[in-house]
């Protein structure tokens, strides 16, 4: 178990990372998640031990482990940038953190096996690395970091280098691999699906700052606030200001939306709105209608991304199917009411 | 990065302050002792003020040593740093005839200075050796030991040879780095050639050119042994540079104050000189 | 803007290629409508960037020939071709501000600064760099500079066709977003003939009106986004374009109809005769729980936020259906059901073409 006890980071007096409590569990990952320059891999670093938090504690199982040194945490880290040694093969690449303790040859051998069989690299072991593809040598690097159970795996947007297709079958083997394995796993994606597809507890980061932590699933739906709303929204999730009187919500340009009843007091509130909420078929729930000009439809044949402007701003709708619109056109799609999202003038959650 | 401190660890530092120390820090302040002090022999030393420092920089010898010092330097930096760039460009940048221009351009770097003064005073005389000889032949008359003008031509075409190796190394190294993305991409805006040297190759090799300038601005400003061995300053005193002067004075005339106010000055000279050019070539680095 | 053909292509980076396998690219016989929207999709190594240098002329071919608007340019030089191109990594001149490098390819073909101007001034607009001008083009973070790349390629009046090569790789996973409308928009203001390559199904399919989907050095198919998606004509069309990809399950032929066990699966195609290697394909979009259907057992929900991807097994093999936020999983007795419309048969790996 890692916590995190008001750690703070500063650098020459620019904050990186705010002051964070966190507490990360064995089983199932920790998912960091926010865009570049979040604090993702500064905080990944803070627990690492690579570098020193400014103020604050870090506590591993129950002992204070703040300053210690990271060779003397059991801690592996896999990179963006796919690390190996260039002149070693494969076999010898995966064994290197094997060779620094007393282990028996025979005992490396069968966990360096066992590894590749594992990561499915096993017919690449008498290889260098430049002879492998790109996945093979993230699988690689990844089986050097996992081969030494370690009890802190960090990994650092493993995936974002790798082709397309290979990180959907990496996504869904890796966290197979880490079920068995009793340790703290924590992971940094810029990509939502990445994290739900992965599943376990997320922390969403902005601007250095932890603004929203728990299970995955449970996160996306109900954001504290709305900066852990749009970190967790992909396609940025389109919003709106709106004044909410009685069964009804009035925008600006004399637009207003029914939405039947609600508990929420009646007040100024910001409504948000996933894309793929906002759809150009109409159906009986879909009650609530905006109007707007197209500027571009991306059809990526199952899905029509459709970008439009609507009360001089951008929204995105993301709609099952096929549909073409040239842009200048004029288009029409429906919401529901039960998706809208409702933050206060604080940009907390109060109501879905 | 935080690092753990280990106050063991200036232990394993301790024999390289030594050695500085006794190479370095001690020597320098001897000469500044020197250089404010008087002396008339059997170890006996006066108090002297700022007076050798006036003295030098008020001295014509002074001027003139520094005057043949620029002018070196500069000559060799005007032919050394094209060459080397026109060099590097026509070097090959694949194939195996690359470690065989490598290795080429690294020999001159590998001599011994003096054995690099010998074997040109010996080139250039006038009846045994090949360039002598040769240049005699073709009409000229050539004799570096006799006439100033061939004593200079003889030392900057001898500091070429030598060095211009170092700056098509530095340069090389600045153009295998460029991707080939920049290369076609030139050739798609239809850049001319003149076009591609100017907007890709220079702005990438600015870096190793501005450490490759510095470092022959300071050997050259610094050299001696090359000169001292190919014309030992003349004929004359017409290839005296800076630091044959220096010896002169301390080791010719035994001058000690006088020596080492002006070690002190040529020392500043260069310190000053090579922060102003570090400081101009990377002015525009910052935006 | 030219219409592209490519006739009887082949390419090896050999100079005697002797076995299939030396082919980097095989056999190649492609038209290209002028003003088309073009993506090259498929996975590191399968020959889309040779393809891509023998269109822009970086690449000479071993074999074949490469029509712009049926005259042959196989031995031309980029410039000759007159071809604009997008890298990877952006290409920038650094010394130069940003208006000098949207100035550049004009200037080198000498014209008239009155011109330029206009010209930068358009480009500049289009792609949102008009108040950066006058920066220094390598003070710009990614984004900009690759809009700078793609300005110097739209400025030019001459260009064929503008080509890009992976071009959102550096660019922050949010602003990729943006920058990728910005070329679909981009192409319908210009409609000047665009190529672009990349090995990331979502760009190519948003981007394109037809793509060339490439694996080992083959065109596999080429179609509408939407054909790709409907109908993959090749069982790794299916498998590499949606996520997650195509059910692919081997099934028993009897009569041109396809059987899993013993019960029928009813497909919009039928085998022809004689087929071996036969294979039911069917996208997770298109299956669904029913209260009749084929048994299969849960055996993993995957909550993805909008949608779920259930795995479920059949008879001993892994099947992935996709359902809405709302939909609910049954409890027990889970049973599933095949679109029809968009089931297929494949024979080894191809689809059946016979139609029902």
């Amino acid at each position: 178990m890692l916590e995190l006890k008001n750690v703070r980071k500063s650098v020459l007096g620019e904050v990186h990372i705010h002051p964070t409590d966190l507490l990360l569990d064995t089983g199932g990952f920790n998912i960091l998640l926010g865009t570049t320059l979040a604090g993702k891999t500064t905080l990944m670093h803070l627990m690492a031990g690579l570098e020193k938090p400014t103020s604050g504690e870090i506590w591993f199982n129950g002992s204070n482990v703040t300053g210690m040194a990271v060779q003397k945490r059991n801690v592996s880290m896999v990179y963006q940038q796919f690390i190996n040694y260039p002149n070693m093969t494969v076999f010898e690449n995966i064994a290197s953190p094997l060779k620094v303790g007393c282990i028996l040859p025979a005992e490396i051998k069968r966990r360096v096996g066992e590894m590749a069989e594992l990561m499915k690299i096993s017919p690449m072991l008498d290889r260098r690395p430049s002879e492998l593809s790109g996945g093979q040598q993230q699988r690689t690097a990844m089986a050097r970091a996992l081969v030494k159970e370690s009890d802190l795996v960090l990994l650092d947007e493993p995936l974002a280098n790798l082709d397309f297709k290979l990180r959907e079958e990496l996504r869904d083997e890796l966290p197979k691999l880490f079920k068995e394995r009793n340790c703290v796993v924590v992971y940094a994606t810029t990509e939502p699906t990445e994290a739900l597809l992965l599943g376990g507890k997320t922390a969403a980061l902005h601007e250095g700052r932890v603004v929203d932590f728990g299970v995955t699933g449970e996160k996306y739906r109900q954001p504290v606030d709305l900066t852990s709303a749009g970190v967790f929204s992909e396609p940025p999730i389109n919003t709106v200001s709106v004044t909410k009187r009685g069964q009804e919500l009035h925008l600006d340009y004399g637009t207003s939306w029914s939405i039947g009843k609600s508990k929420l007091p009646d007040g100024n509130y910001t409504v948000g709105i996933r894309a793929h909420n906002v759809i150009v078929e109409r159906s009986a729930r879909k009650s609530i209608k905006i109007s707007g000009t197209v500027k571009v439809a991306e059809i990526s044949g199952s899905e029509s991304m459709i970008h439009f402007d609507a009360f001089d701003k951008s929204w995105i709708s993301l709609s099952q199917g096929v549909h073409i619109y040239e842009s200048g056109e004029d288009i029409t799609l429906y919401m529901d009411a039960s998706h809208l999202m409702y933050f206060d003038q604080n940009g907390k959650l109060v109501g879905i | 990065m935080n690092k753990t401190v280990n106050q063991k660890a200036w232990f394993f530092v301790l024999p390289v302050l030594i050695l500085v120390a006794f190479n370095a820090l001690i020597p320098l302040m001897t000469v500044v002792n020197y250089s404010v002090q008087e002396t008339f022999g059997n170890n006996a030393f006066f108090w002297s003020g700022l007076t050798w420092f006036q003295e030098i920089l008020t001295s014509d010898r002074f001027h003139a040593s520094l005057g043949r010092q620029l002018f070196f330097t500069f000559t060799i930096l005007a032919i050394e740093v094209p060459l080397g760039v026109m060099i590097a460009l026509a070097m090959p940048r694949k194939g195996i005839w690359v470690s065989v221009c490598l290795v080429l351009m690294a020999m001159p770097l590998l001599i011994p200075w003096n054995v690099v003064g010998a074997m040109w005073n010996i080139f250039g005389l006038p009846e045994i050796g090949l360039l002598g000889k040769t240049l005699n032949t073709l009409g000229f008359d050539y004799n570096y030991t006799r006439q100033p003008g061939d004593a200079w031509f003889t030392l900057i075409l001898m500091d070429v040879w030598h060095w211009t190796s170092l700056v098509v190394l530095l340069a090389y190294a600045g153009l295998v780095s460029i991707p080939d993305d920049y290369y076609q991409a030139a050739k798609i805006d239809g850049a001319s050639s003149w076009a591609v040297f100017r907007y890709i190759q220079l702005p990438k090799m600015k870096r190793v050119l501005t450490i490759a300038i510095l470092l022959r601005f300071m050997d050259s400003f610094n050299i001696y042994t090359e000169p001292s061995v190919l014309t030992g300053g003349g004929p004359g005193n017409s290839t005296t540079l800076l630091s044959i002067d220096l010896v002169k004075i301390a080791l010719g005339q035994f001058d000690l104050g006088p020596a080492a106010a002006m070690s002190l000055i040529y020392f500043l000279v260069i310190l000053l000189t090579s922060w102003v050019f570090y400081a101009v070539m990377t002015r525009d680095e910052e935006d | 803007m030219a219409r592209i053909t490519l006739s009887n292509l082949r390419h090896s980076y050999l100079d005697n290629p002797v076995s299939e396998d030396d082919w980097a690219l095989k056999q190649l016989d492609i038209n290209w409508e002028d003003g088309g929207a073009f993506a090259l999709l498929g996975p590191s190594g399968c020959g889309k960037t040779t393809l891509l240098n023998l269109i822009s002329g970086l690449l000479v071919p071993s074999q074949g020939d490469i029509l712009f608007d049926g005259e042959s340019v196989t031995n031309q030089t980029p410039e000759e071709r007159h071809i604009a191109q997008v890298f990877q990594f952006p290409v920038v001149y650094d010394t130069m501000t940003v208006y000098d490098n949207l100035a550049f390819p004009l200037r080198n073909r000498k014209v008239s600064e009155d011109i330029i101007a206009q010209r930068v001034a358009e480009v500049a607009e289009m792609t949102d760099l008009t108040g950066m001008l006058n920066k220094r083009a390598s003070g710009l973070t990614a984004d900009g500079k690759q809009k700078i790349s793609l300005g110097r390629g739209l400025v030019r009046t001459d260009v064929n066709a503008i080509l890009f090569d992976e071009p959102l790789t550096v660019i922050d996973p949010h602003l990729k977003f943006q920058l990728r409308a910005k070329l679909k928009e981009l192409h319908s203001r210009v409609s000047n003939t665009m190529i672009y390559v990349t090995h990331d199904q979502t760009e190519a399919l948003t981007f394109a009106d037809t793509v060339i989907v490439m694996n080992a050095g083959e065109v596999v198919q080429v179609g509408t986004p939407k054909d790709l998606f409907e109908k993959p004509a090749h069982t790794f069309v299916g498998h590499f374009i949606g996520s997650p990809g195509m059910n692919i399950l081997p099934c028993n032929i009897d009569n041109g109809k396809a059987y899993l066990g013993s019960s029928q699966i009813k497909t919009d195609n039928r085998a022809t005769k004689g087929v071996t290697n036969a294979e039911i394909g069917v996208r997770p979009e298109f299956v669904s729980f029913e209260s009749k259907g084929l048994d299969v057992k849960i055996t993993k929900v995957n909550d993805v936020g909008r949608f779920k991807i259930v795995e479920v097994d059949l008879m001993g093999h892994s099947v992935k259906l996709l359902m809405g936020e709302e939909q609910s999983i049954p409890a027990e007795n889970a049973k599933i059901e095949f679109n029809p419309k968009f089931t297929r048969i494949y024979a080894n790996s191809h689809l059946c073409e016979q139609e029902r």
